[in-house]
């Protein structure tokens, strides 16, 4: 990690961002192994599962956000909230 | 029979995905572990964990207050803007030739700010503006209008919000002329033999052919406006005071001017993020027009 000091990496960081990589590559291995048809949802526009990853992510983004602006620092009922959010964006957008 | 499907063609994109990452993913990443952290220099950092963002989401704050006020300011210059770019930028594609020698020299005029660097338009207005040697600030306040960037704030809105306003209303223009040019003469004709008026082929005709292309020059503007940084910098360098200062101009600030690293990268992902959300928003509206229109 010595090479990588200028990044100034933390363990969080560092699992944040495996997190994300792990979902791409989650979401690359079933588009090979399982591909989809993009589907329209309420939104009125069609979507495939890597576009609604990414309204899932921006969305959770702006959900801990506003937690952290509006109500404090406990951002565990923000993650819980966000994971709801997660599951209903892949059920009906 | 199944043709093969030669996997080969992605090592073509390899390169494109090396620079992608080297521009932009590895820096995104280094300002993400920023975030997180504090610094004194000397390439030590200290977690703070979410501190550096509830301080920018908290308006009572130094940093938060500092935000929230460029951000304000942001929003009305991207609504003051856009308010009077799009009906201008309408007005002169509706008012150009459509043939002849001057439709060439119209689009040559109208391209010509647009050729301009944006450092070179500061400059241009810097000057232009002031009132001892400018020929706008000396006229104006000739005229007996009490005008000064340098000291009044409205004085500083007026001047940047109009560079914007010279900069930019080509582009709208020149967009809303091609989408004038898509609509065929058998529209017209028959608008004519309705004895439609001039605004109703406007309302009817012009407009719903323009859709898409202003919704392109709206979400544009809006972005390049919203990110503004080196002509109201360069003209009034965010004063007088903090009148002018915008998020991109305090970001700067904030990294450059304080070297608070951990302040500058928390304010840089919120910045972003709305950036990206705003972006998300235009790009689901344009698909969802074209979706009904197919």
């Amino acid at each position: 990690m010595e090479h990588l000091a200028w990044m100034a990496w933390t363990w969080q960081t560092g699992a944040f961002f495996a997190l994300v990589a792990g979902l791409l590559a989650l979401l690359t291995t079933l588009a090979v192994n399982r591909p989809e048809i993009a589907r329209p949802g309420i939104l009125g526009i069609t979507t495939t599962r890597g576009d609604r990853l990414f309204i899932t992510l921006l969305g959770s983004a702006f959900i801990h956000l506003a937690w952290l602006g509006l109500v404090g620092p406990e951002l565990e009922i923000a993650s819980g909230l966000a994971l709801l959010y997660a599951a209903a964006v892949f059920r009906w957008v | 029979m199944d043709k093969p499907v030669n996997q080969g063609a992605w090592l073509l994109v390899l390169p494109v995905l090396l620079i992608v990452a080297f521009s932009a993913i590895v820096p995104l990443m280094t300002v993400v572990n920023y975030s997180v952290q504090d610094t004194f220099g000397n390439n030590q950092f200290f977690w703070n964990g979410i501190g550096w963002y509830q301080e920018l989401l908290d308006p009572s704050t130094d940093l938060g207050g500092r935000f929230f006020d460029a951000l304000w300011r942001n929003l009305l210059f991207s609504f003051l803007i856009l308010a009077i770019e799009v009906p201008l930028g309408i007005a002169v594609a509706l008012s150009m030739p459509r043939q002849g020698w001057r439709v060439a020299a119209t689009l040559v005029v109208l391209a010509l700010p647009l050729l301009i660097p944006w450092n070179v338009v500061g400059t241009i207005w810097q000057i232009f503006a002031r009132e001892d040697i400018g020929l706008l600030g000396w006229v104006v306040n000739h005229l007996g209008i009490p005008y000064n960037y340098t000291a009044d704030p409205l004085s500083a809105w007026v001047t940047i919000v109009t560079m914007d306003v010279w900069h930019w209303t080509s582009l709208v223009a020149l967009l809303c002329y091609a989408g004038l040019r898509s609509i065929p003469d058998a529209f017209y004709q028959a608008a004519r033999i309705d004895g439609a008026s001039r605004w109703a082929i406007f309302r009817n005709i012009q407009l719903p052919k323009m859709r898409r292309v202003l919704l392109i020059a709206v979400l544009l503007r809006f972005m390049d406006s919203f990110m503004i940084y080196t002509e109201p910098f360069v003209v009034t360098g965010g004063g007088p005071g903090n009148s002018t200062t915008f998020v991109s101009i305090d970001l700067v600030k904030l990294a450059l001017g304080q070297f608070d690293l951990g302040k500058a990268a928390a304010l840089s992902i919120v910045y972003n993020l709305i950036i990206l959300a705003v972006c998300w928003v235009f790009y689901t509206v344009m698909t969802r027009m074209d979706s009904g229109r197919s």
